[in-house]
């Protein structure tokens, strides 16, 4: 079971502020097909927020098809959204972290990395895309 | 019209001040509404109308399709402003009393809920902190099974923790049990992440009543030049607030249609912005001396 939780500051609406918290449980493999999600009562209790505001968001995501409610029992999850396996982010990672070093010894500030990635990323995707 | 509360041309005077003026509105069943305003804006005159405590001098107000006050009504729960209880009696002591005093009272439910939030039952309730005495008294309510839950000002004397659990208490009441609810407040923040309908009280009179999604998408910021080129903008209903600057114009307007007017910069708003917008001083039209469409 997942916690959730709703920033009243954030400019993002509450219901999708939910829905976010559970497609990236999704992608981290914290929540996985066939897990119940909490119900609309508990999510309601527990974040304080309006009832309505959890249905619609368990609404958005049956929508999308990660979940399922199954009457009289619950709401489960039905797709998986993880990608690839932690040992392989893992050695992703140390990679990213050698190139970082690198682009840090040449005097790069993380603005400039993240541009650099940014746009490598640009380019990539469009020239797949167009591919 | 339908509704859980209904008033039409719903008026209270009392010697030479007036506290509801002309109030014409319905609030939708199963709604949870803020109602906002500032001091003295008419909120609690509006409650105790509702609970049949006060009396209209003019005009009516439905209940659930009845008199206010009925004893026939579906059942109406009340916590009043500051949560009164009676200071020496436990909150053991305040349930018994609830469950003689009222026809329908669900004691054990109550009793669950009370020791659920950690509340001591053996404790004379003035030995109980303010957020403890909250929770007690929603208890007291949510214990009727009320159709309608009207709460005066309920977190205004709580700290935040306590803000947090009494809305979390009462949510886990609207979720397991279907019921209108009116929570007043002179503060929308507190009350933002848990209503779905926002009424606004200025002066005795309704500025706006309606669904929050609703509002936010009718409601637009508007900023242009400090001569309009043109005396109407298409799409506005009504200019709700106005701000002149020496370079520019900021208006806050409700819309009924697209803007297309390229002369206005047009940008989303908060639902605190639009409350902002109806608490100013209504000065907007006039102040600009613009033609609106429609209006």
């Amino acid at each position: 079971m997942i916690g959730f939780h709703v920033s009243s500051a954030s400019a993002v609406p509450a219901y999708m502020q939910l829905v976010e918290q559970v497609r990236r449980a999704l992608r981290l493999g914290r929540l996985e097909p066939g897990d119940r999600l909490p119900t609309v009562r508990e999510v309601a209790a527990e974040v304080a927020v309006n009832p309505n505001t959890v249905l619609k968001a368990y609404r958005e995501l049956e929508h999308e098809g990660l979940v399922e409610g199954r009457p009289g029992q619950g709401t489960y999850v039905v797709r998986s959204l993880s990608g690839p396996s932690p040992q392989t982010l893992d050695r992703l990672r140390a990679s990213l972290e050698s190139w970082v070093d690198k682009a840090r010894a040449d005097g790069l500030e993380p603005e400039h990395i993240r541009a650099v990635v940014d746009s490598t990323l640009g380019s990539l995707f469009d020239v797949e895309e167009s591919a | 019209m339908n509704g859980a509360l209904v008033a039409d041309g719903l008026t209270k005077r009392y010697r030479k001040t007036v506290a509801l003026d002309r109030c014409s509105f319905a609030i939708p069943e199963r709604s949870i509404v803020a109602l906002v305003g500032p001091n003295g804006a008419g909120k609690s005159t509006l409650l105790h109308c509702a609970t049949g405590l006060v009396r209209p001098t003019e005009g009516t107000l439905t209940v659930l399709g009845g008199q206010p006050g009925d004893p026939t009504l579906p059942r109406v729960g009340f916590v009043a402003q500051d949560a009164p209880l009676y200071r020496d009696f436990t909150a053991d002591e305040l349930l018994k009393m609830g469950g003689k005093l009222n026809r329908e009272f669900d004691l054990p439910f109550a009793r669950a809920r009370l020791v659920d939030v950690g509340i001591p039952l053996d404790r004379p309730t003035d030995r109980l902190s303010g957020g403890q005495r909250a929770q007690v008294a929603l208890c007291l309510a949510l214990a009727k099974r009320p159709r309608l839950l009207l709460l005066d000002e309920p977190l205004a004397s709580l700290d935040p923790l306590a803000r947090r659990e009494f809305l979390s208490a009462l949510m886990d009441g609207v979720a397991e049990e279907h019921m209108t609810v009116v929570l007043s407040s002179h503060l929308l923040t507190d009350l933002e992440r848990v209503c779905d309908h926002l009424m606004v009280l200025r002066s005795g009179q309704v500025q706006t009543l309606g669904a929050t999604d609703e509002l936010l998408a009718k409601h637009k910021r508007l900023i242009g030049p400090p001569q309009p080129r043109r005396p109407k903008i298409t799409g506005v209903e009504q200019i709700v607030s106005a701000a002149r600057a020496e370079r520019q114009i900021e208006l806050l307007v409700r819309t009924n249609g697209d803007i297309l007017d390229p002369a206005w910069d047009q940008y989303d708003v908060s639902l605190e912005d639009v409350v902002l917008a109806y608490l100013e001083p209504r000065a907007g039209e006039a102040l600009l001396d613009l033609e609106v469409a429609g209006a």
